[in-house]
């Protein structure tokens, strides 16, 4: 920066060497190259050679620490065959599913809410964010203490009103845990699908909803023809978004039941850590998280489409 | 009037105090388990949602026993770095393909954006390799050097839509004037970008805070452990759990992305609603 100053400063200075390498950035393709470089170049050597190598991984049965050899379709042969991995595919489609229609659901009725004149909007809107922000991991051990069997909020209030007679292991039994799973999953979403949807209602035009009411359209019709077509693309990019992370989600499966009870919430994410972190299969880890790259294709090419459509 | 307010309550008022009730109400949980001594906490026959005997006992274990204040100078460490490295790279990424338009800024633009979809749990396992090449496994750099490539598509998603925002007349005016492309950017664009440059670094910040796998995946010594993963390493042991330090810790390690935000809340909002619209 101080060189171009320099030159600034003192037009009337000779030019020299300085002067050709500012020369040389005055060109739109050189400037631009060097200035995306350093972004570039890390994603690169971080994000997109890793990506790569990951998928080689996967045909490997490389072990930590060390080199492994091409072993073919050995790894996803062995996956294919095994029912634990049919019981992990089911519980990430399933989680995946269910989360993002109840995020969805309610993120966007909040949205229509708080899509109104009232006081302390701000603030509602800033509280609503909450779940969102603060790291998930340590929302994730308040979910886990609030699971808890014998000290649970949750089962002391059913008790008191006589909803329940006995306790509700939520992370002992297989159904439960996957259901409270989902639950504090909904709960970090529901904020993002609310701010991103807020965003896009408050872009519509109120005389649109007033000429539909002339029209005599109530406030399903308004809602259906034209709060919906609408926020239709904005829609399809927040969906997208909260599909691919919900799908290749980790933190909370991991500190609440660590995949348990008897593997029923793992999902590809953390059986995919755990083969390769604690037991050190590399290649096996990399061929679970490989199955992970048809969703995140599919969020690409819809984001694309969307993006393309806005141009 | 008052057939107005009842609709208004069932419309509003209520799905509003239901939706906040949610939200809110583990926060609240954590809360006052974070001051809840171990007796108070295990005993059946007080209600669990008031406080009866406050005690500061779970603040001080965890600063005395635990490496808390080292935990968290660590994410600290790790979150500055790290935003500061990928705003720089995404300050002169995001100028150049919003306004350079050299050939291939399209392509480019849009395949950094991309890679904000691709999941860490797709990349920890080849990174991990990379990392152990690069002999910096076990290093606090390893994750200043990954994080990026999550920052990075994001801010610069982000900053590409707040230059769309800036009008170009000035950068022409001061070429016209002989002004360098190098100075046109420094003296013009950078400190008209700078609320831009703000709501990036608040995102950078809280998400390089929040991060997880990559932190328990890459650092095993406990005094290099971040907040987040030491606490759930080193309060968790076996089927011991501290249930009141633990929910101290997540507390206070809450309370700095806490105070970022409330302090830039409209920047954040528009960070996040900008990246959703551009």
């Amino acid at each position: 920066m101080r060189i171009s100053e320099n030159i600034a400063i003192q037009p009337g200075k000779r030019p020299g060497r300085r002067w050709r390498w500012s020369g040389l950035l005055e060109d739109r393709t050189v400037m631009g190259m060097a200035f995306v470089a350093p972004a570039v170049g890390l994603l690169l050597l971080f994000l997109a050679y890793p990506l790569i190598l990951g998928i080689w991984l996967g045909f490997t049965d490389t072990v930590v620490g060390g080199t492994g050899e091409f072993i073919g379709l050995a790894n996803y042969i062995s996956l294919l065959n095994d029912a634990l991995f049919w019981k992990v595919t089911y519980y990430t489609f399933l989680y995946t599913g269910a989360a993002v229609f109840f995020k969805l659901l309610l993120g966007f009725a909040l949205a229509i809410v708080l899509n109104r004149e009232f006081r302390a909007k701000g603030f509602v809107r800033a509280i609503v964010l909450l779940p969102w922000i603060i790291p998930t991991v340590l929302s994730a051990i308040c979910f886990w203490w609030l699971y808890d069997t014998t000290f649970s909020g949750i089962t002391w209030v059913l008790m008191k009103i006589g909803l329940i007679g006995h306790k509700i292991d939520y992370l002992g039994d297989p159904s439960n845990a996957r259901i409270a799973l989902i639950v504090a999953n909904v709960w970090r979403g529901i904020p993002f699908f609310t701010i991103g949807l807020l965003a896009g209602l408050q872009t519509i035009n109120p005389s649109l909803y007033e000429a539909a009411s002339i029209d005599g359209a109530g406030g399903w019709h308004r809602f259906r023809h034209v709060t919906l077509p609408l926020i239709s693309p904005l829609l399809a990019v927040v969906t997208t978004f909260s599909t691919i992370w919900t799908f290749a989600d980790f933190q909370l499966i991991w500190v609440i039941t660590k995949g348990g009870p008897a593997n029923a919430t793992h999902l590809y994410g953390t059986l995919s850590f755990q083969r390769a972190i604690p037991g050190g299969q590399f290649g096996e880890g990399a061929a679970i998280s490989a199955f992970i790259l048809p969703v995140l294709m599919i969020s690409v090419w819809v984001c694309y489409k969307y993006m393309r459509r806005e141009e | 009037m008052s057939e107005k307010f009842i609709e208004r309550m069932i419309k509003f008022y209520l799905p509003l105090f239901i939706f906040l009730f949610f939200l809110l109400f583990p926060f609240y949980w954590m809360f006052i388990t974070a001051f809840k001594s171990d007796a108070e906490l295990y005993n059946l026959k007080l209600n669990p949602f008031f406080i009866h005997e406050p005690t500061f006992k779970n603040i001080l274990m965890l600063f005395k026993a635990t490496l808390f204040n080292r935990w968290m100078f660590n994410t600290f460490f790790v979150a500055i770095l790290a935003t500061i490295l990928s705003l720089s790279a995404s300050l002169l990424a995001a100028y150049a393909i919003q306004r350079v338009r050299f050939r291939g800024s399209g392509p480019i633009g849009i395949s950094i954006f991309f890679g904000y979809l691709v999941p860490p749990t797709i990349l920890f396992i080849p990174l991990a390799t990379i990392i152990f090449q690069l002999k910096i496994w076990d290093s606090l750099w390893s994750l200043v050097l990954i994080y990026p490539t999550f920052l990075i598509p994001f801010c610069t998603w982000l900053l590409m839509g707040y230059f769309k925002s800036i009008p170009k007349e000035m950068e022409e005016c001061a070429m016209i004037d002989g002004a360098s492309r190098l100075r046109v950017f420094w003296q013009i664009v950078v400190p008209l970008a700078l609320p831009g440059i703000l709501s990036a670094g608040i995102f950078a910040f809280t998400l390089s805070w929040n991060e997880y796998l990559y932190a328990l995946t890459f650092i095993s010594t406990t005094t290099l452990k971040t907040a987040p993963v030491g606490l759930i390493t080193e309060l968790v042991r076996g089927d011991v759990y501290h249930w009141g330090p633990l929910m101290t810790g997540a507390l206070l390690a809450s309370v700095p992305v806490a105070l970022v935000y409330s302090f830039f809340v409209e920047h954040y909002v528009a960070g996040m609603t900008g990246a959703l619209k551009e």
